[in-house]
């Protein structure tokens, strides 16, 4: 078979496969991943102390640990631990939903592990945006009689929402890249699919270096489409950057 | 005490035109912060239509003095009553109720960065008073027009001159038409060509017949249109008089300061 | 594998224990490849010549454009197995590289890449005056940048260092697919043996999470050490309305 032909026939129909699978995980993870790290961002620079502690224990753990060892543990080591809840359940009568939801599917725990990690990285930059609000402005927000809830939505939301679109918009570039350890867990997307293709036709450096060209593509695509929203929210006088 | 009897020594009794009680009284207000006691009992109170400055050395308490009257800060003791309501009476729920009444200008300006002028004065007008959007656009408009920056009015903060900001925030404040203006040393930012725009505007305010309490060391460019001036030391208030009898004793703790203030500067 | 014989928990968890070093050895040599690649592209970046800001850019935006597990699989099986290739052709006899080289040099050059936008910044973020100033003094171009600009862009480098050390760390943990026998190849042997997921899993968190916590507590003794002091107040708690009325929402 010529190269070209290997090219157009062979790699790049099994990549697009890969590619599409790819793009499957990580648009759910990234949506996933703000509405978590909103949420807990918000917590953690704003919520009751229990909450901060709660929240803070959450983001060291999963920020803390490789991802690797989280995936792993979402795939390969809950079955286990639905197996022991099944061998205690079970005998008392509960129905089997109570212990077998732990076993996730592939995708189910590539997203779930990606939406959790994402999450907690994510919270980092919105919590840093919120905090990074100088004083004054919420004294000159009061002093127009604004309540808590107003001084929220019309101050904090839309100065946090620019200072952290940088920070946020890097981690969800980051989501493309560690999409890529979805393989681990027998998925074939455009990673798996490569390492695959790789072995069977023992054509290793051509093989990942298409790989490596598609992810630069998503990455360079992304990463422009931050720019230009960056551009777009941009107000005179607020450096985005410097939040991040 | 020496400080007490200066006080009574210029204080010349004022009454309210109509025998009304006065439009804001701040009672024994004390605030401790850093274990330090910034403000020790102060009591003050401003009639309808008064202009009063506070002046005094950095760290006398002033601009504390101003956020608590104002409730941004909270006392530690004391309460402050605006035409005779408590503003701890009003609660949490109700307080920015209280706020909204009293405007406010800071040193620092403290625009929203992230809103045009006009944006910035119509806000609240919007978000606080619900407003629909035009009618709080054309007031917008109209208090950007009374500080001179009507042409300005789609340029964000950093697009303006400190001066241009200070009105911006002067129209933001008095487009809620508050019933007393603070004002926390409004020009202290600024650069001496810029001072005089910021002070022509609050002069204006001052012969509209705007209630103020002014915490500035800027008192020559109005001293015909200050009713009262108290000096602060070390969280106290130590004199309290009109302007003409502090100065005209050349003695008197205002009139030192502020002569020294004019060596300093070598304008008034 | 020569453990079967005297399986017991105790000696796999040394076992795995011991992969720590590899993990150390991992981490420290490519942040230093890093360092050692990324410090001078940081230089060209902010004063270099128009062609060699634009390489320094090509690199920055490959190495920062691909998973870290593509770039392994890429020079470990892609540039590596062509590299042994020429080298037995050349050599008449079969040479191999080792994974741990391979894993050290794909982390390392990727950590150039970031480690040089970190010193970008760095030295971007310092007053320009500074090097005006050395260059008034008559220092050259390049003895401003080693005895000026350097000294103080590491020390405003450490925090993000700190970051990239973290990154690093955990990315290791992926050298076990090239066979590398750091902690994560090691725990996956002893889960291989006993079928004991979560145990071992958890010990491997708990092992990342120790050496992330030691290296940023590390980079901060050193940046408190370094820094100049003054910066940074207590917060303190002021009196709210809640307190003074005895309300709350």
């Amino acid at each position: 078979m010529d190269t070209w032909e290997f090219y157009s026939q062979k790699l790049i129909p099994a990549l697009n496969q890969g590619l599409w699978l790819s793009v499957l995980i990580i648009v759910p993870s990234a949506v996933l991943g703000v509405t978590i790290g909103v949420l807990v961002g918000a917590g953690r620079a704003a919520g009751p102390h229990w909450l901060k502690r709660l929240l803070d224990a959450y983001v060291a753990i999963f920020r803390g640990t490789p991802l690797v060892v989280q995936l792993t543990m979402w795939y390969y080591g809950l079955p286990g631990v639905s197996r022991f809840l099944g061998s205690i359940l079970g005998p008392l009568g509960f129905p089997e939903f109570t212990w077998r939801f732990l076993v996730f599917s592939p995708y189910a725990a590539s997203v779930v592990a990606f939406t959790l990690c994402s999450g907690a990285y994510q919270s980092e930059y919105i919590r840093g945006a919120i905090l990074s609000i100088r004083k004054g402005q919420f004294q000159a927000a009061k002093s127009l009689g604004f309540s808590n809830s107003q001084t929220f939505w019309t101050i904090t939301a839309p100065v946090a929402i620019r200072r952290a679109l940088h920070g946020c918009g890097n981690e969800i570039i980051y989501l493309i890249k560690y999409s890529s350890l979805a393989l681990i867990v027998t998925i074939q997307e455009l990673t798996g699919k490569s390492n695959a293709l790789a072995s069977f036709y023992f054509r290793p450096l051509e093989c990942y270096l298409l790989t490596a060209l598609y992810y630069l593509a998503l990455v360079t695509l992304a990463t422009f489409f931050l720019r230009w929203l960056e551009k777009r929210l941009h107000v005179p006088g607020m450096d985005q950057a410097k939040a991040g | 005490m020496v400080a007490q009897s200066k006080v009574l020594a210029f204080a010349k009794p004022r009454i309210a035109p109509d025998g009304a009680p006065p439009l804001m009284e701040a009672k024994n207000i004390t605030k401790i912060l850093g274990g330090k006691l910034i403000l020790d009992d102060i009591s003050l109170s401003l009639n309808k239509g008064e202009f009063k400055v506070l002046i005094g050395p950095s760290g006398s308490g002033k601009s504390t003095l101003l956020q608590c009257v104002h409730f941004l800060t909270i006392p530690d003791k004391g309460d402050v009553f605006l035409e005779g309501r408590s503003a701890l009476g009003m609660g949490h729920k109700n307080i920015s109720a209280f706020r909204q009444e009293i405007g406010m200008i800071f040193q620092d300006f403290n625009l929203f960065d992230h809103l045009t002028a006009k944006d910035n004065v119509s806000i609240a007008l919007r978000k606080v008073k619900k407003w629909p959007k035009d009618k709080a656009l054309a007031k917008a408009m109209e208090e950007l027009d009374k500080v001179g920056l009507a042409e300005k009015a789609d340029l964000y903060p950093a697009q303006l001159s400190g001066g241009q900001k200070q009105r911006v925030s002067i129209a933001r404040a008095m487009a809620m038409e508050p019933k007393l203006m603070l004002l926390d040393e409004p020009t202290s930012a600024l650069d001496p060509e810029l001072i005089g725009e910021v002070l022509n505007v609050i002069a204006n305010l001052a012969k509209g017949g705007m209630t103020m309490l002014m915490v500035t060391h800027q008192i020559g460019f109005a001293r015909h249109l200050i009713h009262e001036i108290d000096f602060m030391e070390n969280g106290r208030i130590i004199e309290r008089g009109d302007p003409e009898s502090l100065f005209a004793d050349g003695s008197s703790r205002t009139a030192v300061f502020c002569s020294k203030l004019t060596e300093l500067t070598g304008n008034q | 594998m020569s453990l079967l014989p005297d399986f017991s928990f105790y000696n796999a968890i040394v076992y795995i224990v011991k992969g720590t070093s590899l993990t150390v050895a991992l981490i420290v040599g490519s942040m230093l490849t890093g360092l050692a690649v990324g410090l001078p592209m940081a230089a060209v970046q902010v004063y270099g010549p128009r062609w060699g800001r634009f390489l320094v850019g090509v690199y920055v935006w490959f190495f920062r454009g691909i998973p870290i597990l593509v770039l392994l699989f890429l020079f470990y099986f892609g540039i590596f197995g062509l590299v042994e290739k020429i080298l037995a052709e050349i050599m008449g006899e079969k040479v191999n590289v080792p994974p741990f080289v391979a894993t050290l040099a794909t982390l390392g050059l990727t950590s150039g890449a970031y480690q040089s936008q970190i010193f970008r910044g760095a030295i971007l973020s310092l007053h320009l005056g500074q090097y005006q100033a050395a260059l008034s003094l008559g220092f050259t171009r390049v003895g401003a940048l080693t005895h000026i600009i350097l000294p103080q862009a590491l020390r405003v480098a450490i925090p993000a260092w700190a970051n990239e050390y973290s990154i690093l760390l955990k990315d290791s943990a992926l050298a076990y697919t090239l066979g590398t026998l750091e902690i994560m190849s090691r725990i996956r042997q002893m889960v291989s043996i006993t079928h004991l997921h979560v145990p071992f899993y958890i010990l491997a968190g708990i092992l990342y999470y120790f050496l992330t916590w030691v290296g940023i507590k590390a980079l901060k003794k050193l940046e408190a050490k370094i820094r100049i002091p003054g910066l940074g107040a207590e917060v303190e708690r002021e009196t709210t309305l809640e307190d003074r009325t005895g309300q709350s929402e």
